[in-house]
């Protein structure tokens, strides 16, 4: 009953044989070992497992492994370049973005691929971007701040 | 270099491995050979299990084992309560379900598989007939004689209890006049992001077990788990992990944490069990589940002579860790930050057929707050005075600190109306008002809401507590010069890395990266209470402060002896111990490197601190010197660490001002904030970004509470609140902007003078919010309105129906 998929997380080909209905983030954390990306609603609401696929943004609780055969995948893992954090992480880290932690990778998947979308969004606009990933520790206000911070860093390089 | 970490915004150092995916929660936690567990949990609120059939579960490829009530019967000892109230009923609370269950989320059978697929079908296939029962949900139906919860208590009356000092008969009939309000505290959900989750994993040889918790409190649960499962303390070894946020509902100890424990003693395997979000709605505690009724006698010019709080508990069908102690919290701290002579509180305490209510976020004291605040602002609307006017009125003023409330506390420290000035300041509270009036000229709906709380932290003086208030510290430096920090006050998010580390560093003369802190691991860190009660840094910080002070002391006596002088002559500076004369000198070459530079070490030995001939002596120096042991002053141990267990005499009372101002939609009646402005006191202040967050990530929470949240059962017990898309956790486009400010009152209970902030948030900021929308809505004779304020209430109130 297994099925075959092949593809690419974090700039790395894996091929691996996987039953039809495993969801993506368990293929990813159980397989790969890559947990940086976390479950935290099963539904498709709080948007901690959210991952980009072909470069768009997804809950990969909600999305089969299968689904994801001959995609590109980046997790929280890859968004680092060479040791140097991803401007959003950078934001995350200098804005306090982040109290407990386990939102922290979704929020930056996120938010990254706002900033891909529009280089400097306005506060409404992070706002909308982000009303699909829940915070419960920060209230927000620093996400916010560190996006901002994000798009200022990314559109000085 | 004389290090100020202390009141600077520090980056937190936890961070880096958390923006990059690479810490480690429970579930990021995998062993060889790893077996998962899923429940089966009850599907009614109130039933007798007649019969389970486990045999079809049993067949699903990769089922190990299928555990029922019976199998647990006298093996598992019962979840734990540690409230202790005079004539408490205690229900016999097992950690899975004996013959009958009582709330929908049970648990009655754990099926053990190879892996989590295999354990979440094989659930589907455990047959249990049930036989229902009259079901009772609403508090007050269950005190006044619904169906019985528990028949061998022969009513559903947990406790009744009335605390409060003062004559209130007298300050009733003494009064110009009163005002009472029926007020609800709707049940919350705490949504941790990360649900709770256990692995443990059973070495027999060692008869020892570990067990991997996300939780709040590692200590009390490894002495709780050990007695449940009948194993040795110190053969238990908790660690925590990363913890993804707990809000109280991880100051707990489930039935699972022992339950998965015993299984992997059973099956000498590794077991984890991971929550699902159903589950957690389900099965973690709730918060608040009050109904009460305030009643406030004051005088024509606003003086306030006593307040009457009678209170329904709904505790849910059985007690957690702190159930029936959560509404006493309410009862201390009825007299807000108001000089009020005589105060009454009566609680019942009910069960219900529902999951049982706890600490969440503030744990009752929120509850004290909401109602005070409200009744000030119906004095204020029977008076036809400014809300401020009456709230200024009944003010302790500085000088009366310590002050003493009719609920029998004293406040250590305390300017209240300083947090109200400044608030007003900011927020423009004149200007606001005429720009209000003008609003309303022009139809629109526009209320500011006021809310001056004071809290009850750094919790607390162990008479006050039910397994100590105390917390531990221990500080060592390490051969090589690094800094190790224990702390029992383990986090879950709040940055006790950074922040204790900023004490250290400062009290050293250490950079902060020369420091680590070590947390949740009973195996490394000596006994410890945890995090909750806005605790950490009073109590914990001040034990980590005391035992550094204590090493200084040691580290000075063998520097004198090193430097060949009296102790008088030796003074401590920029991380160096300094002949006095040359003191001066020496503090403007900057903080010494640690002995052995990361990545440097000598194959061999470690090099000798050279003492010929010197002024003065890193710490770093005298570290190694005190581990080899080869120049000690006579009767000094060897090695350079200190442990501490700081007892607080008191507790420590933050207070400030919270001024929310909204506007709601006539068409829509939405409630949309125009201004949001906070001036908090917490004290001292360790990082005032650290602060921010704490206040900022409070208040959300207070808006989810004010403005949407709310666990809703139906009567027949059904949980209609299951997921997220049901219960509405506040999103990004919910908050106002912040405008936070500080006034900055030390206390007088620790050296640090800090006070805590971790709940402030959710206790000045919900009154603040509701009394906003109850003053949009004035001109329509509005006087009260019971959270969750929905849209379709206020455009129900705007519309007349």
């Amino acid at each position: 009953m297994k099925k075959a998929i092949n593809l690419s997380v974090n700039g790395v080909s894996h091929s691996d044989e996987v039953e039809p209905r495993m969801l993506l983030v368990h293929y990813l954390r159980d397989v790969l070992d890559l947990t940086g990306t976390h479950v935290g609603c099963e539904t498709s609401l709080c948007g901690a497992c959210t991952v980009l696929l072909d470069g768009q943004a997804v809950k990969s609780c909600t999305v089969f492994a299968v689904q994801a055969d001959g995609a590109a995948i980046t997790t929280i893992e890859g968004l680092a370049h060479n040791g140097e954090l991803h401007p959003v992480q950078e934001g995350f880290w200098e804005k306090h973005g982040l109290q407990c932690g386990y939102c922290t990778p979704g929020m930056i998947v996120t938010a990254a691929q706002l900033l891909d979308r529009n280089a400097s969004p306005s506060r409404e606009e992070i706002c909308h971007g982000l009303e699909g990933n829940l915070c419960r520790c920060t209230g927000y206000q620093h996400i916010i701040e560190a996006v901002e911070y994000a798009a200022k860093k990314a559109g000085a390089q | 270099m004389t290090n100020n970490y202390v009141g600077q915004r520090v980056k937190r150092t936890e961070d880096p491995r958390l923006i990059k995916g690479l810490a480690h929660y429970v579930d990021d936690i995998t062993l060889p050979g790893t077996l998962h567990v899923s429940f089966v949990r009850s599907i009614y609120a109130h039933a007798k299990i007649k019969s389970i059939e486990i045999e079809a579960a049993q067949t699903v490829p990769g089922v190990v084992a299928v555990y029922t009530g019976q199998d647990i019967a006298g093996k598992i000892g019962p979840v734990p309560c540690a409230s202790a109230l005079p004539e408490l009923k205690v229900p016999d609370h097992r950690v899975l379900a004996q013959d009958k269950v009582y709330f929908v989320g049970h648990p009655i059978a754990a099926v053990v598989a190879t892996d989590r697929y295999a354990a979440r079908d094989a659930i589907d296939l455990v047959m249990v007939d049930y036989e229902e029962l009259p079901v009772v949900t609403d508090v007050e139906q269950a005190a006044a004689g619904g169906p019985v919860i528990h028949e061998s208590f022969g009513d559903n009356i947990a406790y009744k209890m009335t605390s409060g000092e003062g004559d209130i008969d007298a300050a009733f009939a003494a009064a110009d006049r009163t005002v009472k309000q029926r007020i609800l505290h709707r049940r919350l959900a705490p949504i941790a992001m990360e649900p709770r989750g256990v692995l443990a994993r059973y070495f027999p040889g060692e008869e020892e077990l570990t067990l991997w918790s996300s939780t709040q409190i590692p200590h009390l649960m490894r002495t709780q788990v050990a007695l449940m499962i009948g194993i040795p303390e110190n053969k238990l070894r908790v660690i925590t992990p990363e913890v993804g946020g707990g809000f109280g509902s991880k100051l707990n100890v489930y039935g699972e944490e022992a339950l998965v424990s015993w299984i992997s003693m059973q099956l000498g395997k590794p077991v984890k069990w991971i929550e699902t979000r159903r589950e957690n709605m389900q099965a973690t505690i709730h918060g608040r589940g009050q109904v009460g009724d305030i009643e406030v006698a004051f005088k024509n010019d606003g003086t306030l002579l006593g307040l009457r709080y009678s209170v329904f508990a709904d505790l849910g069908a059985y007690h957690q860790l702190l159930t029936p102690a959560i509404p006493t919290l309410t009862g201390l701290m009825l007299s807000g930050a108001y000089k009020i002579p005589a105060i009454q509180m009566n609680i019942t305490g009910c069960f219900t057929n529902k999951m049982a209510t706890d600490a969440y976020r503030g744990a009752g004291r929120p509850e004290a707050t909401y109602v005070v605040e409200r009744a000030l602002d119906l004095v204020a609307a029977d008076l036809k005075v400014d809300p401020t006017e009456v709230r200024r009125k009944n003010f302790p003023a500085p000088n009366e600190f310590p002050f003493h409330t009719a609920t029998g506390l004293d406040y250590d420290s305390g300017d209240y109306e300083a947090a109200l000035n400044k608030a007003q300041e900011i927020a423009g509270y004149a200007k606001l008002r005429e720009e209000q009036k003008k609003a309303r000229d022009e139809g629109r709906l526009v209320g500011i809401g006021v809310s001056t709380y004071v809290e009850i932290c750094a919790l607390g003086p162990s008479q006050a507590m039910p397994a100590g208030g105390w917390e531990s510290a221990t500080v060592r430096i390490e051969p090589t010069g690094k800094v190790t920090v224990l702390t029992g006050a383990s986090p879950h998010g709040q940055g006790q890395e950074t922040s204790f580390a900023q004490i250290v560093a400062d009290e050293l003369g250490v950079g902060i990266n020369d420091i680590t802190v070590i947390h949740g691991d009973t195996g490394i860190v000596q006994y410890g209470i945890g995090t909750f009660g806005s605790r950490a840094t009073a109590v914990g910080g001040t034990a980590v402060l005391v035992a550094v002070q204590k090493l200084k002391e040691k580290a000075h006596k063998i520097a004198s002896h090193m430097l060949q002088s009296d102790a008088t002559r030796v003074s401590f500076e920029g991380g160096k111990y300094s002949l006095q004369k040359a003191a001066a000198a020496a503090a403007t070459t900057g903080t010494s490197d640690p002995v052995v530079p990361v990545g440097e070490a000598p194959a061999g030995a470690l090099p000798e601190p050279q003492t010929e001939g010197k002024t003065s002596l890193s710490i770093q120096d005298i570290a190694l010197a005190a581990h080899l042991a080869k120049e000690l002053p006579p009767d000094t141990e060897p090695g350079l660490s200190a442990t501490y267990f700081f007892e607080p005499k008191n507790f420590t009372f933050p207070f400030g001002t919270h001024i929310a101002v909204v506007e709601v939609d006539r068409e829509t009646g939405d409630i949309k904030f125009l201004r949001y402005v906070a001036v908090d006191d917490c004290g001292r202040v360790i990082n005032p970004m650290l602060v921010d967050g704490q206040v900022h990530g409070g208040i959300v929470q207070s808006i989810g509470q004010a403005l949407y949240e709310e666990v809703v059962y139906d009567e027949q017990g059904q949980l209609l609140t299951g997921t997220l898309m049901d219960y509405a956790v506040p999103r990004a486009k919910h908050i106002p902007d912040f405008e936070l400010d500080r006034t900055e009152t030390p206390s007088p209970v620790n050296p640090l003078g800090v006070k805590g902030v971790g709940e402030a948030g959710t206790i000045g900021a919900t009154p603040a919010i509701v009394n906003a929308v109850v003053d949009a809505l004035a001109p329509f004779g509005v006087t009260h309105l019971d959270m969750p304020i929905k849209p379709e209430n206020v455009w129900r109130i705007i519309n007349g129906h």
